[in-house]
């Protein structure tokens, strides 16, 4: 992929909060990169959690932390020794 | 807040949740949880003062959210967030009110008290989820469920005529109306930031999946379905005219910004009012500066 001058896209790190999973999938469902996946296994309440497929994908764009309802998934930014000029990107 | 500040350890959205009442009561695959992070975002790219924001809610599920934020919050009696939110605003003409409350809260039981804070365009804005039924109390038919639908008090299918709120809040005076389903997300931040930067009355309905109940009864599927679908049938009209924004059953949803005006508040009404038949003796009330 080609980028204009020296911009680089931003990788974000996803944390999951496991036990606060109700499983409604909707972040499955609307990751536009399609990074997590449901998992098998059981967390506290029974229900199953999210899974990280390939964080790699990751841009940060925080979708699937402004959709969970049950305020159990976030991004930060990962770091990394960028050699180019940062992006703007969202928010 | 910069993407510097974010924690590794918790979510931002905790600053603003009072966690020792997490995790929420909501269903598995309710929007409510969307909604209150889309007004958690708003809030912090409005950069208020936290501190000068206050949150009412009524009874119902979305009457919830004042307990689970981290607001100075009340959570009032059924349908009477409006009428406490009136007050609040004029004791203390500073605080930025909203209400966040349901449809059954703000349009059934409290509806008297919503036409006529829209019709004294008081400074509130109202979030208003909308999930078609009063879902709390097990699904019964409210002032907004459409025709055909099926709930617990009408098992045969609903035969009443909705309101659309929309139009409802337009003709009883309101200066901001907006709709939006909960997919929407950033197009709800927006819209509540825009609102919040408003003096009058603003009304942002936003419909969200009822899962237990609603998309059970109608068999619908879960909150997954009803999302993607209501987000599918939607169709973004902003200025629509709010005569046309009927919800039917399966049918069709306009969203968007309808209305945005300019409109004297109840205060500057009042003041001005009293202060042209009392002149100088009337001292203006409410009234603040930037810097005072």
């Amino acid at each position: 992929m080609k980028y204009f001058g020296d911009l680089k896209e931003k990788k974000g790190e996803i944390h999951i909060i496991k036990d606060r999973c109700k499983g409604c999938g909707f972040c499955v469902e609307y990751c536009p990169k399609d990074v997590l996946e449901m998992s098998e296994e059981f967390n506290i309440k029974g229900y199953h959690p999210p899974r990280i497929k390939n964080e790699d994908e990751c841009l940060y764009c925080q979708l699937c932390e402004t959709i969970c309802p049950e305020f159990s998934i976030y991004v930060t930014l990962k770091k990394e020794e960028e050699k180019g000029e940062k992006g703007e990107s969202r928010p | 807040m910069k993407e510097e500040d974010r924690l590794q350890e918790r979510p931002p959205i905790e600053d603003f949740l009072r966690m020792d009442r997490i995790p929420h009561i909501w269903c598995p695959g309710c929007g409510i949880g969307t909604v209150v992070t889309s007004f958690a975002e708003a809030l912090k790219k409005s950069e208020l003062d936290l501190d000068k924001v206050a949150i009412l809610s009524g009874i119902g599920c979305t009457g919830r959210v004042a307990g689970y934020v981290k607001l100075d919050s009340i959570h009032t009696t059924h349908g009477r967030a409006l009428p406490v939110a009136t007050g609040l605003k004029l004791a203390n003409p500073e605080l930025k009110v909203v209400v966040f409350s349901g449809d059954g809260d703000i349009a059934g039981i409290g509806g008297n008290h919503f036409i006529h804070a829209a019709r004294r365009n008081m400074d509130i804005l109202i979030i208003c989820v909308n999930n078609f039924n009063y879902a709390m109390t097990g699904g019964q038919v409210a002032a907004t469920t459409p025709i055909d639908a099926n709930a617990s008090t009408a098992p045969y299918g609903n035969f009443e005529y909705p309101f659309s709120l929309p139009y409802l809040a337009e003709a009883s005076g309101a200066t901001y109306v907006a709709r939006w389903t909960a997919l929407h997300l950033r197009r709800v931040t927006k819209s509540i930031q825009e609102a919040l930067g408003k003096r009058g009355f603003s009304f942002i309905e936003v419909i969200t999946p009822c899962v237990t109940l609603y998309a059970r009864r109608n068999r619908l599927g879960d909150g997954l379905n009803l999302l993607k679908y209501y987000y599918e049938k939607s169709e973004i009209q902003h200025g629509a005219d709010t005569r046309t924004l009927d919800i039917s059953y399966q049918g069709k949803l306009i969203v968007g910004k309808f209305v945005d005006k300019e409109k004297p508040t109840f205060l500057d009404c009042m003041n001005e009012h009293l202060g042209k038949v009392l002149g100088d003796k009337y001292q203006p009330y409410g009234v603040y500066h930037d810097g005072d």
